[in-house]
């Protein structure tokens, strides 16, 4: 801000020819770039040292259980992350399981704001027990789904079950990566509801009046203005929760730790599974830039997504 | 063809009562306007009508067919609102086809009647724009044609032209005569202006407080009206008020003296005045004149003067320190302070008994 209003001031006085306010301007350019300069260097640091080393390790051998041989191995590392049978299974799970729980958040998030929005006695209190899950912590939440809900013998889900006479499900065994889904989707929920439910109270009140003299039922006014009107914000928590989801970690940590075999396994918890599991420091900073890879490449198409639907003249 | 018919409306919310027992009858092709201070219940009563807002008793009719209890799409009648409440993300030609593609009308009678609507309000260059790329003028453009291209039967407007300039109001103004007169419809359509409540209107409606104070033609409420709500709530700047003690009444009029001791003798019916009451008598600003003070009995302190070009209008001070607004040629220059004249149109005047009801002008027909 500062030194585009000196550049203008550079420009108008240049033409008249007043060297002195001009030699001002310049200097005070060059004292904003020193000033500025120790927080650009440390930045710069704060980044590079970390990737360049996770650069460095992903080149060699470097395995804590054999010390000493750390020569130089090329991409190996790489090769052989991907075409361990675990890479495959790891990705596919990272995808389903971002897919899913962005699916399920969204439409529930959409249609439970919806319905809060409406007046009823009570709102205040659902309101707050909606959004409250948000604030627990991953680990809790997941101890609490796996030892007080999902357990096969002491959870509410097999009380329930066995009091309609069916046979208990034991959860983690039988439907793993649907028991995640079910997990995260729980903790993300809130959230969605959360910006969902402030965005529609902007919803313009006129414009569902004017909607139902048109003749518009319920259903319409959905599909034409609240839907349009929330296409903004549901673009933002899915740009949002795609960013931590990719990285959810502790959740599969305290239920199933990646199995049964690997069908919980995703990335975040392979990388995990191979630097301190299998010790293989070099194969786990190959593994984690890869998923830098994968980050980038869904940051791109959701930055895209989003700002389309931000620029968008609505 | 649409005649609307109001019985004893009332309209609560909680236990304040808001609308409380309106009557009304609007008759087809007629352009009713709704006018009265804030609060006073416009927008609820026009929002009862609209099936927007659920009334709390007595019945609504169209055409004699009750509709109190009838869904708002049902009532086949259109709404402007103040906002314009434009579907913002549709384009213009989409904001109009909205209701005839809800009510599954085929394309090319849509696409025929929208073209129609749009060649009226000079919308054709705009319709692929979204609200968002339309000044304010345009964007009430947009919101009346969605109303017109469903052809209802009763027009609804609340205030759709207050978010406007000055200039653009009075050309909205005009466009809306005129297409009322093209149209043909019923309208009902409420304002706080008081030059759009006189010109628009076939009919005006004086809200006060949830009732309605009178009912008529913009020059019948104008120059006869009932009471003293009506009297000082039309007309711009307002009628004066003065109070006044009658001396005297006969079949020739009453006479009263002001608070200031001047005595005049006002025309009106003395029907069940009392000698010796009080009353209040009312003159509009070009209803008095300014005299040389030495001919007139009648003086007054020159206060503020408001010169607008063609007219001047002065606020003077009586004696007894009672306000008087004096409309003078643009081209008096009164000094702050003058003593002056007054001289007042006797047959203008109006008088309001204890009740603030007004009593009957003699020399009605000369109104
Ligand atoms: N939803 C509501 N709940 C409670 N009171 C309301 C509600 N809507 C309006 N009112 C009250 O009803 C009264 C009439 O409101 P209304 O909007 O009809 O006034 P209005 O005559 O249109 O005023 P304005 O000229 O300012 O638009 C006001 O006193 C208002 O406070
Ligand atoms: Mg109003």
């Amino acid at each position: 801000m500062n030194t585009t209003t000196l550049k203008v001031s550079d420009i108008k006085s240049g033409k008249k020819g007043e060297s002195g306010v001009m030699g001002i301007a310049k200097q005070n350019a060059k004292i904003s770039r020193y000033l500025v300069s120790p927080s650009v260097l440390l930045l710069l640091a704060w980044m590079l040292i970390p990737l360049s080393m996770t650069i460095y390790f992903s080149l060699i051998r470097f395995n804590l259980l054999y010390p000493g041989e750390n020569e130089f191995v090329g991409l190996e590392n790489f090769e052989f992350f991907v075409t361990d049978e675990s890479f495959a299974a790891g990705m596919s799970n990272t995808l389903l399981l971002v897919g899913s729980v962005l699916l399920i958040t969204v439409v529930l998030g959409v249609l439970i704001s919806v319905v809060v929005n409406q007046a009823f006695w009570g709102r205040g209190i659902v309101r707050v027990m909606l959004i409250s899950p948000f604030f627990i912590m991953p680990t809790v939440n997941a101890l609490v789904w796996k030892n007080l809900l999902l357990h096969p013998v002491s959870g509410v889900f097999a009380a329930m079950w066995t009091f309609f006479g069916a046979e208990p499900v034991d959860w983690f065994t039988e439907y793993p990566l649907f028991s995640i889904i079910m997990i995260v989707s729980w903790q993300w929920l809130p959230f969605a509801i959360l910006l969902l439910m402030t965005a529609l109270q902007s919803l313009d009140q006129e414009q569902q009046e004017a909607a139902r003299l048109d003749g518009a039922g319920p259903v319409d006014i959905f599909f034409h203005l609240t839907l349009p009107h929330l296409a903004r914000p549901i673009s933002v928590v899915v740009m949002i929760e795609t960013i931590f989801l990719l990285s959810i970690f502790a959740e599969i940590f305290t239920t199933t730790s990646g199995g049964p075999g690997y069908e919980t396994t995703n990335l975040a918890y392979l990388i995990y599974s191979q630097a301190l599991l299998q010790f293989d420091v070099g194969l786990a900073s190959a593994g984690g830039l890869i998923a830098v890879i994968l980050a980038n490449i869904a940051a791109f198409f959701l930055v895209r997504l989003v700002g389309k639907s931000l620029t968008e003249k609505n | 063809m649409a005649k609307l018919t109001i019985k004893d409306l009332k309209k609560s919310y909680g236990d304040v009562e808001i609308l409380k027992g309106i009557n009304l009858n609007i008759y087809d092709n007629e352009f009713v306007v709704f006018v009265g201070p804030s609060g006073c219940g416009k927008s609820t009563l026009l929002r009862s009508i609209a099936g927007l807002e659920e009334v709390s008793g007595g019945n609504i009719f169209i055409d004699d067919k009750d509709i109190t209890d009838a869904a708002p799409a049902k009532r086949d009648l259109a709404m402007v609102f103040q906002s314009y409440a434009l579907y913002p993300h549709m384009s213009v030609r989409e904001n109009m086809a909205f209701a005839l593609k809800l009510a599954k009308q085929p394309k090319h009678i849509i696409d025929k009647k929208i073209m129609d609507a749009a060649k009226i309000l000079e919308l054709d260059a705009l319709l692929d724009r979204k609200p968002k790329e339309l000044s304010g003028g345009q964007r009430q453009r947009v919101a009346i044609g969605r109303s017109i291209v469903r052809h209802p039967k009763v027009f609804l407007f609340d205030e759709p032209l207050s978010n406007l300039d000055a200039a653009l109001r009075v050309q909205m103004r005009i466009e809306l005569a005129r297409l009322h007169h093209d149209l043909k419809a019923t309208m009902i359509y409420v304002t706080h202006d008081q030059v759009e409540a006189m010109t628009l209107a076939d009919k005006v409606v004086v809200l006060n407080k949830g009732r309605i104070e009178q009912v008529g033609s913009p020059m019948e409420l104008y120059h006869n009206p009932t009471n003293i709500f009506v009297a000082g709530f039309l007309g711009m700047p307002k009628m004066s008020f003065l109070q006044a003690k009658v001396i005297s009444a006969n079949s020739l009029g009453l006479t009263v003296e002001l608070s200031s001791g001047v005595d005049m003798c006002i025309p009106v019916s003395s029907d069940g005045i009392a000698k010796g009451s009080t009353v209040t008598v009312g003159i509009r600003p070009e209803h008095i004149q300014i005299t040389d003070k030495n001919n007139s009995n009648f003086t007054g302190r020159l206060d503020v003067s408001e010169h607008l070009g063609s007219d001047t209008y002065c606020y003077v001070n009586t004696d007894a320190n009672e306000q008087l607004t004096v409309r003078t040629p643009g081209y008096y220059q009164g000094k702050y302070g003058d003593t002056v004249g007054l001289q007042v149109d006797l047959r203008h005047c109006h008088v309001f008994n204890n009740d603030g009801q007004s009593l009957y002008k003699l020399n009605r027909s000369a109104a």
